[in-house]
């Protein structure tokens, strides 16, 4: 729904990503307010954000692949893992930082394409389990490939620099982690309403209908499974770079599976989704974590709980937003926005 | 030499346990066209309840394996009530993400009551091998397979013959069809659901006798999946094939890694690489419906 008063002349006008001046307002301030955080906010708070925007570039690019393309992939947190691994192997041998970046996503691009290869056979079920088994494989080969990934012991990542500008503390972190992700959100932003984008949906909605109006399935399912592994990439190597160092379980198939459940958590097929699903998946573990140190204060058995209760709540809050918001937070907030157009009344 | 008999004898032995779970997992496919992540997790559920029955309360085996049966059917139909029947008609990553959530807090669930570490069931069977063919088999593998065999033989006749079973080859055929030939849908989903669940604790109950439990047992399920897709997702047959097949391949390629290779741990993963390629080669496995398209 467009805000009132807000009339189209030109196509363009209407295909501009963010049409109105409210929203362009809205989003210089969210920009300024994400720009001042880190001089207001005090450092548990910048790394939590820190770890929201990672999660919002893993989920954003899933959500390009699976919600938008709709190939379903469990196989995500492995191709985040080629990215970490392949920025660490990259950084031990000394390239700049930039450089083992772009490396990182371009390996875990091309794990992403070679696993995506059987997209073009399968669908559905069969293409989540051909998934399932490279996040299993890649898992295999992480723990034991030890001259490169240093096996169970993981490997140490050193603070990356920019023209002999060190990231070292958490701010300094953060203002790159929020350049990278916005860079990142805008370019999916971007992708879904070009050529590409278009095609992705069409195979999404019904692919053989998308194959006789002349889409390319092979190019595009390849093309779709490249660019969101990229992404994946990247954020496995911002990762790798904020914390510094990397172990094999960090990109287990739960890794994949919090990815998924934050799209479906958020909104499927929509960035704004994304963002929230990352937020809600990464916050709650965090806002758990309080819950049962207070209750510790109450009673001290309740802390050896705390790593199962989160699993539980975690897949509790999965199976209740699918049976009764299956289309996720994005709508929600939609029909908060149109309850604010429409006040005070109802339709 | 003997040692690969060996591994050949244990893979069979695992490999049965696997059918039956991947049994468990073609049922619900069949019925109701959903794949159940959390199948793995239904195992672990099984056993330790018949641990908690036998060592906990003290009952006696038979007693709390029946027990235990009951407690799988009222889980597999509060399943399939809360959690499945509102997602009939949602796309399949919903209803797949469900079955993980599913798992998440199964799982969840038994580390808190039970805690992490490996539980042991006390000895049913005797200790003492015997021997088969100048070969040292442990009386509770042979109990293992032969409760399996049993458990399929059961299956396929009650398909067969049973009007029960008969009404659920016809759901699984054609939905609509059978609905309107006055077969209740949903008491027929519920019913694939206890299956599953029961074999599926049975599975655990066998297992909890060979090595003991803990809490990671729900991994057993992501190894059922190269089973079920080697033998054909939605085949009875496959699946008692494809669990033989890959608990042998399993132990094999363990043995031969670490001898040829120096490779440890590939046990892990071969059935995974053999699932890509069958994936690639022959999608619909070797027992398979396969589904066919038009515009």
């Amino acid at each position: 729904m467009q805000k009132c008063g807000l009339f189209f002349t030109t196509y363009n006008s209407e295909d501009q990503l963010f049409p109105s001046t409210f929203q362009k307002t809205c989003l210089g301030l969210f920009m300024a307010a994400m720009l001042a955080a880190p001089c207001v906010l005090d450092f548990y708070y910048i790394s939590v954000m820190n770890l929201i925007m990672i999660a919002v570039i893993g989920a954003v690019s899933l959500n390009l692949l699976t919600g938008v393309c709709g190939q379903m992939s469990l196989g995500h947190g492995a191709f985040v893992g080629v990215g970490a691994y392949g920025c660490a192997v990259l950084a031990s041998k000394g390239l700049p930082f930039l450089l083992c970046l772009l490396g990182g996503g371009a390996m875990a691009a091309i794990a992403g394409m070679i696993f995506g290869i059987p997209s073009l056979r399968l669908k559905g079920i069969y293409l989540a389990i051909s998934t399932l088994a490279a996040q299993l494989i890649l898992e295999y080969v992480f723990l034991h490939w030890t001259s490169f990934t240093g096996g169970a012991n993981g490997m140490p990542v050193d603070s990356p620099e920019i023209f002999g500008f060190m990231f070292d503390s958490d701010e300094k972190m953060f203002y790159l982690i929020f350049a990278i992700t916005t860079v990142c959100v805008l370019g999916v932003s971007n992708i879904v309403r070009s050529r590409s984008g278009r095609a992705f949906v069409a195979i999404r909605d019904f692919y053989q209908s998308a194959e006789n109006v002349g889409v390319n399935l092979f190019q595009y399912k390849l093309q779709a499974f490249a660019t969101s592994s990229f992404m994946a990439g990247l954020a496995g190597g911002l990762w790798a770079y904020y914390t510094m160092y990397i172990t094999p379980e960090q990109f287990s198939i739960g890794l994949s599976i919090s990815y998924l459940a934050m799209i479906i958590i958020g909104g499927m097929g929509s960035v704004l989704g994304s963002i929230f699903g990352a937020i809600f998946i990464t916050l709650l573990p965090e806002v758990l974590n309080t819950a049962t140190s207070l209750l510790a204060t109450v009673a001290p058995e309740a802390s050896a709980m705390a790593a199962p209760l989160k699993e539980g709540v975690f897949g509790l809050t999965l199976v209740l937003f699918l049976i009764f918001e299956p289309e996720g937070l994005v709508r929600k907030w939609k029909l908060i926005k149109a309850y604010w157009k429409l006040y005070p009344f109802a339709y | 030499m003997e040692y690969y008999l060996q591994l050949i004898i244990n893979g069979l032995v695992v490999g049965s346990i696997y059918s039956l779970v991947a049994l468990g997992f073609v049922i619900i496919f069949k019925a109701t066209k959903v794949v159940n992540f959390a199948q793995g997790e239904m195992v672990m559920a099984g056993a330790y309840i018949c641990f908690a029955l036998t060592v906990q309360y003290q009952l006696p085996f038979l007693l709390s394996f029946l027990i235990t049966l009951v407690f799988s059917l009222v889980l597999g139909i509060l399943v399939e009530r809360m959690v499945l029947r509102p997602l009939i008609g949602e796309p399949i990553i919903s209803v797949v993400m469900v079955t993980i959530g599913l798992s998440s807090i199964l799982k969840s669930l038994v580390q808190v009551f039970w805690g992490t570490q490996i539980r042991v069931f006390p000895p049913i069977l005797p200790q003492e091998p015997i021997m088969v063919f100048g070969l040292p088999i442990a009386p509770v593998y042979i109990a293992a397979s032969v409760l399996c065999l049993l458990l399929f033989a059961v299956f396929s006749l009650f398909f067969k013959y049973s009007s029960l079973g008969i009404a659920m080859r016809a759901t699984a055929f054609d939905q609509q069809a059978a609905q309107s030939m006055g077969i209740g849908i949903k008491n027929i989903f519920a019913l694939s659901w206890c299956i599953a669940a029961v074999v599926s604790s049975i599975g655990g109950i066998i297992l909890g006798n060979i090595n003991g439990i803990n809490s990671q047992l729900g991994h057993l399920g992501l190894k059922v999946f190269p089973a079920v897709i080697l033998g054909g997702l939605d085949s009875l047959l496959g699946a008692a094939l494809g669990g033989l097949i890959i608990g042998v391949l399993e132990n094999l390629s363990e043995g031969l890694a670490r001898d040829l290779l120096n490779l440890g741990g590939f046990k892990e993963v071969a059935s995974f690489v053999v699932l890509v390629i069958i994936l690639m080669v022959k999608p619909y496995g070797l027992f398979g419906t396969k589904e066919i398209e038009r515009v």
